[in-house]
């Protein structure tokens, strides 16, 4: 574990060298556990992204920054043993893969030699992990994309993409959770509100969290509840 | 009671301090470009630094108010007038009963931050009044303001000013108030990634000026100059960052963050700017050139605390004036 400055309010905790979405991620995410029960002077947000965690912080309010870097790596030795970790949830992501909805699918199925109803049958049947959630408010990067579904993303972003949409980038899926442009490829769409700020925390995914797809027919998009 | 907004300008639209405790889910700060602005103008009315003010962009914005009201700006060279009286940045200005504040576009500079004693009364979403235009919540109905809209402001404080025209004698300092400079300069430590840049790419960033392109917008400013460089190209993993981050794409040239920049990115940061410089970094405007400059982290930290203490001293000066 390193701490490196990130500008002059913030730091950057790099937990791993590499990342891969079971042990380095669990190791990210018990850092910020320790991080956020030893309620640092100082400290104003938390933000885990992949090996790394953002510690952001009013250098007003903490002291001498020696001392401060001290107490960050005292709470990151904590035994967290007694403690109980964030739970990590499992979400089912209902995603209706039919044409209207997945304008790239053939373009991921030029790249991967692989036909539409596969790439549908591969891509809802695998176990994915949030490794990190950012780029839009609420969008979930997900690890565990099947290597042979891997697509790099469009040449040319599109100016707007859906909301819900579901898209394949590099060796990633995720998705959209409003109407913005992006640059993965899309194959489907889900009827499920990804952020709402009248929420708690307001994104539905969390980084840590575990997602499965399920295929769904257009019938059960359209009815289901708002 | 409310303000009126006759004329929404260019780009004008309610921030606070910005949106702190919710990065986990991917929400950006936020808040006024210039943070330190905003605060400096809440103090001079009398309001919490974080009471909800109005960003305007290039001017051109017209307010007429329903009562009595201090008011004070801070940002880019603009014109502004209650009535027909000018009110120079950094100076308190009674608006009282149907008066009206303009501010004209700017010689230089292009934004400008405007505090109304009370402060604007719009609901807090995530813990903030800004607005986050790209997520289209908070501030006045998630988006900028147009012409006609009518925003609630807080019960102000009572005051007098006891001065001619209605405009205070004390003001704050004047690096404070008027933020646009002449051949910008902004000091820079290093990023986690420097080393991952070739010595002429650091060489580059600190000898060279770098003109402000025509798509930068309160996310980040995007510059042109000399290709920056890496040893080795390769895709990284994304990272947090923060605004003042100097982040790399493939192409070279570098994006420095602002305000409503992303939570995490994956492009290489070089650099990242000093947060008692960001103030000149959101002034910055399309065509100008900038330069930077390398100064130590302690340093950086240093004139922080300087600033603050001085805030804290110009917070209490003004206290004696508004009661």
């Amino acid at each position: 574990m390193r701490i490196e400055p990130l500008g002059d309010s913030a730091l950057l905790v790099r937990v791993a060298e590499t990342f891969d979405a079971e042990q380095s991620l669990d190791a990210v995410l018990r850092a910020t556990r320790q991080l956020e029960l030893a309620e640092i002077r100082g400290v104003l947000d938390l933000a885990p992204a992949y090996t790394t965690i953002g510690v952001f912080y009013d250098p007003a309010q903490i002291g001498a920054f020696d001392e401060f870097q001290a107490n960050i790596e005292r709470a990151l030795q904590r035994d967290l043993d007694s403690l109980r970790t964030h739970e990590a949830a499992t979400i089912e992501v209902p995603v209706c893969y039919e044409r209207e909805f997945a304008p790239d699918l053939d373009e991921v199925a030029q790249h991967t030699a692989l036909s539409p109803e596969e790439i549908i049958h591969r891509h809802a049947a695998a176990n994915y992990r949030v490794s990190c959630v950012g780029f839009t408010p609420g969008f979930p990067y997900l690890s565990g994309l099947p290597p042979e579904l891997a697509t790099p993303r469009r040449a040319s972003p599109r100016k707007e993409i859906p909301a819900g949409a579901v898209a394949i980038g590099g060796t990633q899926t995720g998705i959209y959770p409003r109407k913005s442009p992006g640059g993965w490829n899309i194959i489907g769409r889900t009827p499920l509100r990804l952020f709402g700020v009248e929420r708690n925390p307001p994104a539905l995914f969390h980084t840590g969290d575990r997602v499965r797809f399920r295929k769904i027919s257009r019938q059960e998009f359209d009815a289901f509840p708002a | 009671m409310k303000v009126l907004i006759r004329s929404a300008g260019f780009l004008t639209s309610v921030q606070d301090l910005g949106r702190t405790g919710f990065r986990q889910s991917g929400v950006s700060l936020g808040g006024a470009l210039d943070l330190h602005a905003l605060r400096v103008a809440n103090a001079l009315v009398g309001n919490d630094e974080n009471a909800a003010g109005l960003e305007a962009t290039l001017g051109t914005l017209r307010l007429a108010f329903e009562d009595d009201r201090l008011v004070a700006w801070c940002g880019g060279a603009f014109s502004v007038r209650i009535g027909g009286e000018n009110l120079p940045a950094g100076h308190a200005g009674l608006v009282t009963e149907n008066g009206e504040l303009t501010i004209t576009a700017p010689n230089a500079g292009g934004r400008a931050w405007v505090a109304i004693s009370g402060g604007i009364d719009v609901p807090l979403v995530l813990g903030s009044r800004s607005t986050d235009r790209r997520g289209n919540f908070g501030g006045h109905e998630g988006r900028a303001l147009r012409d006609g809209d009518l925003l609630s402001l807080f019960i102000a404080a009572r005051f007098e000013i006891a001065a001619a025209a209605g405009i205070s004698e004390w003001s704050a300092p004047a690096p404070w108030a008027a933020t646009n400079r002449n051949g910008p300069v902004l000091r820079i430590v290093k990023g986690a990634d420097w080393d991952r840049f070739t010595p002429e790419a650091q060489q580059a960033l600190i000898a060279s000026a770098f003109s402000v392109a025509p798509d930068s917008d309160r996310m980040g400013a995007r510059l042109t100059g000399p290709t920056l460089e890496r040893v080795e190209p390769g895709d990284l993993l994304s990272e947090p960052v923060v605004p003042g981050t100097i982040q790399v794409p493939p192409n070279g040239q570098p994006i420095l963050l602002l305000g409503d920049c992303q939570t995490i990115g994956g492009y290489p940061k070089i650099a990242h700017v000093i947060t008692v410089d960001l103030p000149i970094a959101a002034q910055l405007w399309p065509g100008e050139k900038v330069r930077f400059q390398e100064i130590s982290l302690s340093d950086a930290q240093a004139f922080l605390r300087e600033r603050e203490k001085d805030f804290g001293v110009f917070r209490a000066g003004v206290g004696l004036h508004l009661r």
